[in-house]
């Protein structure tokens, strides 16, 4: 990433992984990338950040803080348990 | 209790059963409120997690949430989504408690202005390839989660909001009460910082 022109670049590579930037601007990034390999590993890996971060699992609120959430707010009566 | 999807956009039956729980909650309904911590205590839990960094506080702001959100139902004009404005006052309960703390740390990438140019990727290696299975692994979901609370807190509330709540950049926008460009700026930002934190773990 020393050439002034990558750098230029990195501030649109969300844009582009998103599939958001105009088609002018994403043939620019591709021509660029054909020829270049750090560019090219950037948005590979920039991708894959977001792919596995998408497959994170969500946890959950813990049922017993589910629990003292409901006590805290006077709602104990309407606590369904593994709701 | 319907389930709702909580991607960015809602759509008017998320609007009209929104409304509905809302007017509910305000005449005291407490099968409303029940219903509404169903639905937005799992994300709130996780927003709170990502910003408390621990689950003892994460809950304790998970509380404060829904009980000013209760008590002060009648300040929600519902501009923007119930779930926008839930996330606006857990991320204000969070930062008053981060900030009563003991003050943190200030990293050099927190000093620096994170609405200057994006941070030059210095990790500049092929990933191997990663097998489905290996996102089972705790200890993989344990790097992912260690490359979040590394971020700044700014760049990383945006990115739990945005990328793994899904809220819209509208909706982040708002939460935050700052503007549109600046989360899409932020979120190129915590893009990059994780990118080239998950490059030491996964490089070939």
């Amino acid at each position: 990433m020393d050439h002034e022109y990558c750098r230029d670049m990195l501030e649109n590579l969300s844009l582009f992984v998103e599939g958001d930037a105009p088609p002018e601007l994403c043939s620019e990034i591709e021509r660029h990338m054909a020829g270049c390999g750090n560019c090219r590993i950037v948005v590979d890996t920039l991708r894959r950040t977001i792919d596995l971060y998408h497959q994170l699992p969500r946890r959950d609120l813990p049922e017993q803080a589910r629990e003292r959430l409901y006590k805290s707010l006077d709602l104990t009566d309407l606590l369904k348990k593994g709701d | 209790m319907s389930p709702q999807p909580l991607s960015g956009i809602q759509s008017m039956d998320d609007k009209t059963f929104e409304t509905g729980l809302m007017e509910r909650i305000r005449a005291g309904d407490k099968n409303a409120c029940a219903e509404c911590i169903e639905i937005h205590s799992p994300g709130i839990y996780r927003l709170a997690l990502r910003l408390m960094r621990n689950e003892a506080d994460a809950e304790e702001v998970v509380q404060e949430t829904f009980l000013s959100a209760f008590k002060g139902i009648d300040r929600f004009d519902g501009r923007s989504g119930l779930r926008t404005w839930l996330f606006r006052i857990a991320y204000n309960a969070a930062m008053m408690r981060l900030r009563r703390g003991k003050p943190e740390e200030v990293s050099v990438e927190e000093a620096a202005d994170p609405e200057e140019g994006a941070p030059v990727p210095q990790a500049l290696f092929a990933w191997r390839d990663l097998p489905e299975e290996e996102l089972g692994k705790a200890e993989v979901r344990e790097v992912l989660e260690r490359a979040i609370r590394e971020l700044p807190e700014k760049l990383r509330t945006v990115f739990v909001m945005r990328e793994l709540e899904e809220l819209s950049t509208e909706e982040t926008a708002a939460a935050l009460e700052i503007s549109e460009d600046l989360v899409k700026t932020r979120l190129h930002r915590a893009r990059l910082g994780l990118r080239e934190r998950l490059t030491g773990y996964f490089a070939r």
